[in-house]
């Protein structure tokens, strides 16, 4: 990981869906981010910034412009590349949680530094373990994943995003289903991942007040950033 | 890899029920296979052994027939052929000249022959067309002289003495084992006296030391066996008076070119089994057929069920796929852990399979069967042969392999943004 590099970088992305007829969504967006900056995407519904957060993830690949994640352009990379990119170098958080119910909530968490396989299976499991105290659910580990609560199921999903100690963390509402009192919590973990961590976070959301706490607002409008503020 | 095999695990239990069926079906089809096949083909072997079993692969004999060359042909005749037009002889009513049906220097032919790599076995033979004398009525026999030893040895010769031991037929002198048709037509008993007439009207006392039965009636009627030593006594022949050689090959197929060589090299008539038996092999090829296309098919059936199953988990396992490829599993990856899926329910219900179709077939081999046709099966003939739980175990993989493949790549080309954003 070199300093020199911005953490995220976007140049002129453009993006249409062709059925039924060609709408474009994305018009020549530039953005770019900084390392350990807390960024929150806001615009109504369908102004795109969804659409936008899943090419930055680099999932969807069908788009035009340029991406460069920790200085590596990401068009180019093949599917194999680009797995391995979102495994080593993004978090994501979703509006929904998607654990794996079939697995331990230890387990979950695990899963993707398993893939990565940088640190062996027991340090993978002390580090999980250590994220889930952070985030005080530590005693929830050995549970099933559907069988706490679903603002214990948010914070899970943190730390398994958590785990590999990615550069960015994404998330698309991930405060869209929690009560305010799990909002403001995970509002904080947040918080404390870009202040302590010095990861970078680049968060969706149609709330406001959350919006209004992070360090800048990109807010977009009709597929175009329209403002961004600090 | 080891995580994956983890992840395949982990589903897997989480869908025990499925999984189980879908495993019980492969087993299922697979014990069905093993079986079948060995069943089919303990039958087979059984069917075949009737015949074969006692058929030599090759026999030498010399046939009675007119000779080629009458002697008017050495005192007339110019030399040309008749197809280009040369003068020719008519004879009529030509008949064999008066010779024994001996095999000549059946002796030599036996060494030649007992050196010979590709030769198992050979034993001379000596037949004898005989009348049976029963109280004032005679009845028709032939009695097979032999090599008893050999014959025990290489023709199965005791598991078709119903009563009697090949020992006593071996050493005693003037002892004889009847057929158990004729036998039960004589009303004879073991250690009883039968009086023989050979064609040339002598006559002999014979002591019964046995029962024979091939299953085939017809044959049971007339034929006996006695001491090679004993028939030659009884047609008043010298001891290298033989009518047949038998010869038995180490490779079956080799029968019609051994036979070709023997009539050219030692100038008798030779007859292979294929020749002699046509029909079995054809009987047998189809019934393998009919039993290896029924036991494939039930395997292909167990390949649907396993498609299925697969397919079902694979659209409740949405989400799942969808955030492992988020999280940095690629589309191989998720493909294998699918294909891992069908191969651990492949391998699972492949091996208890296996064991099934062995209790099986073990179930099968203790059923009794007795049919008087054949006096010394009592169950169930059953072949274990090894190639069956091979065919059956590749062909499960096979199958599994291919269920899995489809239902895999389908779960590899899941788009995880259209299943995330549509939450």
């Amino acid at each position: 990981m070199s300093e020199l590099h911005k953490a995220l970088e976007v140049v002129k992305v453009s993006k249409s869906f062709h059925d039924p007829v060609t709408v474009k969504v994305l018009k020549e967006v530039s953005l770019d981010l900084a390392r350990g900056e807390f960024v929150s995407i806001t615009g109504k519904s369908g102004c795109g910034k969804s659409t936008l957060l899943y090419i930055l993830s680099t999932m969807d690949t069908d788009y035009e412009g340029e991406l460069r994640i920790d200085g590596e352009a990401t068009r180019q990379a093949g599917q194999a590349r680009l797995a391995r990119i979102r495994n080593e170098k993004i978090g994501f958080v979703f509006q929904f949680h998607y654990l794996l119910t079939e697995f331990s909530v230890l387990h979950n968490v695990m899963l993707p530094g398993l893939k990565l396989g940088r640190i062996s299976k027991a340090e993978v499991e002390h580090r999980a373990m250590e994220l889930l105290k952070e985030l005080e659910i530590g005693d929830q580990a050995m549970k099933m994943a559907n069988q706490i609560s679903g603002g214990q199921k948010q914070r899970v999903a943190i730390a398994r995003a958590l785990i590999n100690d990615p550069l960015i963390i994404m998330g698309d509402e991930p405060t869209g289903n929690l009560d305010s009192r799990n909002s403001e919590i995970v509002f904080e973990i947040f918080q404390r991942i870009a202040s302590e961590h010095k990861r970078s976070l680049l968060i969706v959301t149609h709330d406001p007040d959350f919006a209004a706490r992070t360090d800048r607002i990109i807010e977009m409008d009709d597929g175009r950033v329209v403002e961004a503020r600090t | 890899m080891r995580l994956l095999i983890d992840i395949a695990v982990t589903l897997l239990r989480a869908k025990l029920r499925q999984s189980i069926i879908a495993a019980v079906g492969v087993m299922f089809s697979i014990a069905m296979f093993v079986t079948l096949l060995g069943f089919m083909n303990g039958l087979n072997q059984l069917l075949d052994g009737l015949i074969l079993n006692r058929t030599p692969h090759v026999r030498l004999y010399n046939e009675l027939k007119v000779s080629d060359q009458q002697p008017i042909d050495l005192v007339h005749s110019s030399g040309t052929p008749i197809s280009d037009g040369g003068p020719y002889n008519i004879i009529r009513s030509v008949k064999p000249k008066d010779e024994l049906p001996r095999l000549r220097n059946a002796q030599a032919i036996m060494d030649v022959l007992a050196k010979d790599e590709r030769v198992l076995a050979v034993s001379p033979k000596l037949v004898a067309q005989v009348l049976f004398n029963v109280g004032t009525t005679d009845l028709t026999g032939q009695i097979n002289g032999i090599d008893v030893l050999k014959e025990v040895r290489y023709y199965m010769f005791t598991d078709y003495l119903v009563q009697g031991e090949p020992y006593d037929l071996a050493t005693g002198n003037n002892t004889i084992v009847l057929g158990k048709g004729l036998a039960d037509l004589m009303e004879a008993r073991i250690g009883d006296l039968v009086q023989v007439t050979t064609a040339t009207g002598d006559r002999s006392m014979l002591r019964v030391v046995g029962f024979f039965q091939t299953g085939i009636a017809d044959y049971d009627k007339v034929q006996c066996y006695a001491n090679i030593k004993t028939v030659q006594k009884l047609l008043a022949r010298p001891g290298s008076y033989y009518t047949d050689i038998n010869v038995k090959l180490h490779d079956l197929a080799l029968a019609p070119a051994m036979a070709k060589e023997m009539t050219a090299r030692f100038g008798v008539q030779a007859v292979d089994i294929q020749t002699a038996n046509a029909q079995f092999e054809t009987g047998s090829d189809v019934r393998n057929i009919i039993s290896y296309a029924v036991g494939i098919v039930l395997l292909i059936v167990a390949g649907f069920g396993i498609y299925n199953i697969l397919n079902m988990m694979i659209y409740e396992k949405l989400d799942a796929i969808a955030i492992l490829k988020a999280t940095g599993f690629n589309g191989s990856d998720v493909q294998r852990i699918f294909l891992l899926l069908s191969i651990i329910i492949g391998v699972v219900g492949g091996l208890g399979g296996l064991i099934g179709g062995f209790a099986l077939q073990k179930l099968i081999d203790h059923v009794p069967f007795v049919t008087e046709a054949l006096p010394t099966i009592t169950t169930y003939p059953i072949d274990y042969s090894l190639q069956y739980y091979i065919i059956a175990v590749t062909f499960a993989l096979l199958t599994t392999w291919v269920a899995g493949w489809f239902p895999a790549r389908k779960a590899s080309q899941v788009d995880p943004v259209e299943i995330i954003r549509g939450k």
